[in-house]
C-alpha cells in the first residue's frame, strides 16, 4: 500500500499556503522490544505507530506540522498548517535559505534482511532472552539482564521538486549484560551492543547465551580487581570503544548544524572552523574517518535521507586531515558546500535534522595482538560504560567496562573501573597503530535536537592505539 | 481518526474490547495520551526550527494467563484499537511466564494536595489549568523568542521557547478510571559573546509567566560576564551552584537514587532511615504542585495509581524511594503512583522534585553583577575563595552506587574572591559523587528561591534553589 498521495496533498497544500518549497514523509513505525532479568521476562512491546509530517519553507523560514491521521483532508490540513507556522518564524527572521539543488528522484529502496525479525517466533525470541540471563545468573551474576530491539520502518516521500521515494528498514540488534554487586559498588560486563540494518541473523551470531557466563565470570572478577592505575601511559582501545569515540569526538564535531550554531543552545557547537576544512589536521596519517550510508548492514544505512538525497561515501577525515562534514542541503548552502544526503528524523512527527550516518574508521594495517604485542607498557580498555564531552566535542572522558595492564608486550592483570580522558585533535594525533579488524558497531540511542530526537548510528571501527593518554580519573 | 471523543472513551473502548477478545480473566490496563507539543527555536537570532504535533497514542498492557504484554498504537480508530488488543494478545500468548506481575490497581479516588487542586476535571476535581498555554500559537511563541533576542541587545542568541498540552486517561480491567491533563511552557536560551555563553531558562504552568526579555538580559548578562576565561588547574574547589546546575543533581538524583527499582537491586546509594545529606537537605517530589502553581503533571501515573506528594529527604534523612506495582511488590511496599511506560525495565523515579529553599538571606550584602542569580548572592558574598558555577553540562554516571558522575561546567563560571567575582573561568570537567557533595556538614547554605527548570531531555521538571557546597572534585581543565 502506498502513501505518496497523502504525502503529496500535504505538498500541494503547503504551496498552494504560500510555501516555496515543502516536503512531506508519510511513515508506518512497527517496533518490538524484550527484556529479560534474572531468568524471566521483564517486558515485552509491541508498537505501532503511523503518521505524517510536512516540512514548508515560507520566505527564509522553515514551519513543521505533524499528525497521526494518514487520511487526504488530515494531510492537506498539515500542510496549511505547516505553512503557518513558517510565517510566524518571519517575525524573528534569519538570512535567505536557500536549498542545495537536487534532481528529482524516483525511487524505492529496502535494507537486506536474511531473516524478518518480526517473523521470527515471541515465545523463541523469549526463550533465547530468559536462558541468556539464567546462564550469567547461574556464573555468578547478582543481576542479569538481556533485550533485543527490533525496528521495521516504511517511508513514502514526496518534495515539490518531484522527489517520490519510498524506503523499506529493517534493524534490529540486543545484548547481554552480567553485574556483580560488591560492597558499596556495581561492576557491569555487557556484550557491546551490536546493532544494525540487517535480520534477526544478527542476533543469533551475537550467541547471547554462549557468552553470558564470561561475562558473569568477569564481571565478578571485576569486583577484587585492582583500581586502573592513574596517570600517563599508552591507551590500547578495543572496536567497540573505538566507536563510541568516534561517534562522540568526531561523528558529532563534524554535523555542520553543529558548526554553523543551530544546536548551540543545547547539544553545543563544534570546535571545528569552516574556514579550514581542507587543512586541519585531525588525527595522525592513520585516521581516515568515511561518512557511508550506503555500508551494507550497519544501523546507519539507506538508500536516501530524509530530504530525498541519494546515499554516497566521502570522506570526513583523509590521512588526518579534515576534509568533509554531515551536511543537509539548506546548511550546505549556508557553508558553500556541494554535497548534502544526512538528514534524517526519527520518526514521522519530527523535523528531520543533520545527523550521523555511518560514521566510521577505515582499516589499519594492524592486528589487536600485533598491537598488544608492539606495547612496553600500557592499558587496555573495552565495552563502553560512560561518556561525557563538552559542547564543542573537545573534551572527554569515557569509561570502560574492563581494562588490562599491558605490559612486555603481554595482556595482564584485569583493572576495574578503568577510565581515560583527553582532547580530541591530540588524542588522534596520538593514535600509532591500528587494527584492520573492522565491526560495523551501532549505537541505537544518539539524541539529538529540540524536541528530542533519538538517532540510529553506525561505526565501522576496529581496536587502536593512542599515546600519552591520561587514564583512571576518578571521584 | 478516532470517532472517539475524549481520551477516557477512547480507554474505555479498549479495556471493553479486551473483555470482548480476551474474556473476562485477562487484567488489562490501558493508558490514552493526546499530546499537543509546540517548538519555536532559534539560533544565530533568528527562529531556524518552528515544529507543532498534535498526537494520540494507545498504550495497552495485558496480562492472562500469568503472561504478560505491552503494546501501543496511534492508530485510534475502533479498527486500530481492535488490532492493538489482538496484537497485544497475540504477544500474551506465546511470551515466557511472568512471575513478576504485580496486579492492577484498584479503583482508588485522586489526590488533592493541600491548598492546591491536581487536575482531573472529569473526577470531579476542581482544576488548576491554563487554556491560553495549552491554546498557545505560533506568534506567541515567537513574540517571546523576539523579546530574548531583544534584550541580548546584539549578543548572538539561541534556545527554544515550548508549549505543551497533554490530555490524558487512564483505565483498567479492575475499575480505576481516571483523566487529567497539564499545560506546561518553557523557555531556555544563550547568548554569546565572543566564545562566552551565557544562559537562562525557566519552566511554567503558565505562558504568560515566561518573560522573554528577562531571560534574554539575565543570558546576556552573563555572557558579557564570562569573556576572556582565565584556565584554573583542577582540584577540590568550594563552589556555589545555581539553580540551573543543581537542576542536574536533582535529576540524577532521581534517576539514579530514588529509583526504586535501583534500590531494590542494590545499585543505589539510598539506604532509608540513614542521613545521608546534610540536615538543611529535604527533597520531595511533588508531581500535584505547590504554592498556587497549577498542577505540574498528570495525578495519576501509567498504572492508574493517584499521584501524590512524596518526601524522599527530610533533614538529611533518606525516607523513600520512589515505585511502580512491580519494584514496590518486590520490595515489599505499596507503589507510590510513579509507573511510567518504561519503569519496568527503567525503574520508577520521580519526576517533580523539589529541594526545599532554605532561608530568607540577611540584609545587606552587597550588590552582585547581574550575571548572578539573586538567591546566589549571598552565598558568593561570603565564599572566601571558590568557583561560581551556572550550569553542568553531559554528565555521566560512571558508578551508580556511590552516584559518581562525571560531567562538565557550562554557560559561565567564575572565580569568587572575598566576596567578589574576581575572573571568568574556562569550563571545567569533574568527577564527583553527588550524594557525598551533599553530606553532612558539605552544604553551606541552600538559595531562599527554588526555580522551576525543565528537563533538557524529557517530561520532568525540578524546582531548584543555588547551593553553597564545601568542595566539588574538579579534575580537568580546556587543556585536558
Amino acid at each position: 500500500m502506498s502513501h505518496f498521495d497523502e504525502a503529496g496533498a500535504a505538498v500541494q497544500a503547503a504551496l498552494d499556503a504560500g510555501a516555496r518549497y515543502a516536503d512531506a514523509r508519510v511513515m508506518v513505525c512497527r517496533t518490538e522490544s524484550m527484556t529479560a532479568r534474572n531468568g524471566s521476562v521483564e517486558d515485552l512491546g509491541s508498537d505501532e505507530s503511523a503518521g505524517l509530517g510536512v516540512r514548508a519553507l515560507v520566505g527564509s523560514s522553515w514551519g513543521f506540522y505533524a499528525v497521526p491521521d494518514l487520511s487526504e483532508p488530515a494531510a492537506r490540513a498539515a500542510g496549511r498548517r505547516a505553512a503557518q507556522i513558517a510565517a510566524a518564524s518571519a517575525l524573528v527572521a534569519g538570512p535567505p535559505a536557500e536549498l542545495m539543488p537536487s534532481a528529482p528522484v524516483t525511487a524505492s529502496w529496502a535494507s537486506e534482511c536474511a531473516v524478518d525479525p518480526l517473523s521470527v517466533p515471541l515465545s523463541d525470541k523469549g526463550d533465547l532472552l530468559v536462558r541468556a540471563t539464567a546462564a550469567a545468573k547461574e556464573a555468578g551474576a547478582d543481576l542479569a539482564e538481556a533485550s533485543y530491539a527490533v525496528w521495521d520502518t516504511m517511508k513514502w516521500f514526496v518534495s515539490s521538486e518531484g522527489h517520490r521515494i519510498d524506503q523499506h528498514i529493517r534493524e534490529c540488534g540486543g545484548g547481554v549484560t552480567a553485574n556483580a554487586i560488591g560492597d558499596g559498588e556495581v561492576q557491569r560486563r555487557s556484550l557491546p551492543g551490536q546493532y544494525g540494518t540487517r535480520g534477526w541473523e544478527l542476533i543469533e551470531e551475537l550467541d547471547l547465551v554462549g557468552n553470558a557466563p564470561r561475562l558473569a565470570e568477569e564481571a565478578r572478577e571485576l569486583l577484587t580487581a585492582p583500581l586502573c592505575p592513574s596517570g600517563e601511559t599508552t591507551l590500547v582501545l578495543g572496536g567497540s570503544q573505538l566507536a563510541l569515540q568516534i561517534h562522540e569526538s568526531v561523528g558529532h564535531a563534524i554535523e555542520l548544524d553543529r558548526i554553523l550554531g543551530w544546536e548551540a543552545a543545547f547539544a553545543g557547537t563544534s570546535w571545528l572552523d569552516l574556514s579550514r576544512l581542507g587543512e586541519l589536521r585531525y588525527g595522525s596519517e592513520l585516521m581516515n574517518i568515511t561518512i557511508d550510508p550506503s555500508f551494507p548492514g550497519a544501523l546507519g544505512s539507506f538508500g536516501f535521507d530524509d530530504e530525498g538525497t541519494p546515499a554516497a561515501k566521502r570522506h570526513a577525515v583523509r590521512d588526518g586531515i579534515w576534509v568533509g562534514v554531515l551536511a543537509g542541503r539548506d546548511s550546505a548552502t549556508v557553508a558553500g558546500l556541494d554535497y548534502a544526503g544526512s538528514v534524517r528524523s526519527d520518526g514521522w512527527s519530527r523535523l528531520p535534522m543533520v545527523r550521523m550516518t555511518n560514521v566510521g574508521l577505515e582499516p589499519g594495517p594492524h592486528t589487536l595482538d600485533e598491537i598488544i604485542a608492539a606495547t612496553d607498557d600500557g592499558v587496555f580498555m573495552e565495552t563502553n560504560r560512560s561518556w561525557s564531552i563538552d559542547d564543542r566535542r573537545l573534551n572527554f572522558q569515557f569509561g570502560c567496562e574492563i581494562g588490562y595492564e599491558i605490559k612486555n608486550g603481554k595482556r595482564g592483570r584485569m583493572l576495574r573501573n578503568p577510565t581515560y580522558t583527553g582532547i580530541g585533535p591530540k588524542f588522534w594525533q596520538s593514535m600509532d597503530m591500528l587494527s584492520s579488524e573492522t565491526v560495523a558497531w551501532g549505537t541505537p540511542n544518539c539524541g539529538k535536537g529540540q524536541p528530542g530526537q533519538i538517532g540510529h548510528t553506525g561505526h565501522p571501527a576496529a581496536p587502536a592505539r593512542f599515546t600519552n593518554v591520561r587514564v583512571g580519573v576518578r571521584a | 481518526m478516532s470517532e472517539l471523543a475524549s481520551e477516557l472513551q477512547l480507554a474505555a473502548k479498549v479495556v471493553e474490547l479486551v473483555r470482548e477478545l480476551a474474556g473476562r480473566a485477562a487484567e488489562a490496563e490501558v493508558n490514552v495520551r493526546h499530546r499537543a507539543l509546540a517548538l519555536t527555536r532559534f539560533a544565530n537570532s533568528a527562529i531556524h526550527q518552528n515544529v507543532a504535533e498534535a498526537t494520540t497514542g494507545v498504550r495497552l498492557r495485558l496480562h492472562l494467563d500469568g503472561r504478560t504484554a505491552t503494546g501501543s498504537t496511534t492508530l485510534t480508530s475502533v479498527a486500530g484499537l481492535r488490532s492493538l488488543v489482538e496484537r497485544t494478545l497475540a504477544a500474551a500468548r506465546v511470551t515466557p511466564p511472568d512471575p513478576a506481575w504485580a496486579g492492577l490497581t484498584p479503583p482508588a479516588a485522586l489526590h488533592i494536595s493541600a491548598g492546591h487542586p491536581g487536575s482531573g476535571e472529569h473526577s470531579g476535581l476542581a482544576f488548576g489549568f491554563d487554556e491560553a498555554t495549552a491554546r498557545a500559537t505560533p506568534a506567541e511563541r515567537a513574540e517571546r523568542v523576539r523579546a530574548f533576542v531583544d534584550a541580548a541587545g546584539g549578543l548572538e542568541t539561541a534556545g527554544y521557547c515550548r508549549t505543551e498540552y497533554l490530555s490524558a486517561a487512564f483505565a483498567n480491567t479492575a475499575g480505576q478510571a481516571v483523566d487529567g491533563r497539564t499545560a506546561e511552557a518553557a523557555m531556555d536560551g544563550i547568548a554569546r559573546n565572543d566564545g562566552a555563553d551565557g544562559v537562562a531558562r525557566l519552566a511554567a504552568s503558565r505562558l504568560a509567566d515566561l518573560d522573554g526579555a528577562a531571560l534574554g538580559a539575565r543570558a546576556a548578562a552573563k555572557a558579557r560576564a564570562a569573556v576572556t576565561p582565565i584556565e584554573l588547574p583542577p582540584g577540590e574547589y568550594e563552589v556555589v551552584l545555581e539553580p540551573t546546575a543543581v537542576a542536574d543533581l536533582l535529576q540524577n538524583f532521581s534517576v539514579f537514587g530514588f529509583n526504586g527499582k535501583s534500590y531494590t537491586q542494590k545499585q543505589s546509594f539510598a539506604e532509608l532511615g540513614k542521613e545521608q545529606f546534610d540536615p538543611s537537605v529535604t527533597i520531595v517530589d511533588d508531581p500535584l504542585g505547590s504554592r498556587g502553581e497549577p498542577a505540574p503533571g498528570l495525578p495519576f501515573d501509567d498504572e492508574g495509581t493517584p499521584a501524590r506528594s512524596l518526601v524522599l529527604v527530610r533533614e538529611g534523612v533518606t525516607r523513600a524511594v520512589t515505585h511502580d506495582r512491580t519494584s514496590a511488590a518486590e520490595a515489599g511496599v505499596e507503589s507510590t503512583g510513579h509507573a511510567a511506560a518504561t519503569s519496568r525495565s527503567w525503574g520508577a523515579f520521580p519526576g517533580h522534585l523539589r529541594l526545599e529553599a532554605g532561608p530568607a538571606p540577611v540584609t545587606g550584602l552587597p550588590d552582585a553583577p547581574a550575571a548572578v542569580v539573586e538567591s546566589a548572592r549571598p552565598f558568593v558574598a561570603r565564599m572566601r575563595r571558590g568557583l561560581l558555577v551556572t550550569d553542568l553540562w553531559y554528565t555521566r554516571v560512571l558508578d551508580p552506587k556511590t552516584l559518581a558522575v562525571t560531567g562538565l561546567t557550562r554557560n559561565g563560571v567564575w572565580l569568587v574572591e572575598d566576596g567578589e567575582i574576581t575572573r571568568p573561568v574556562g569550563n571545567l570537567r569533574f568527577t564527583q559523587s553527588y550524594p557525598q557533595a551533599l553530606g553532612p556538614g558539605r552544604v553551606l547554605g541552600i538559595g531562599a528561591e527554588s526555580v522551576l527548570l525543565p528537563d533538557s531531555w524529557g517530561d520532568s521538571r525540578y524546582a531548584s534553589p543555588a547551593l553553597h557546597l564545601a568542595s566539588w572534585n574538579f579534575t580537568g581543565n580546556a587543556s585536558g
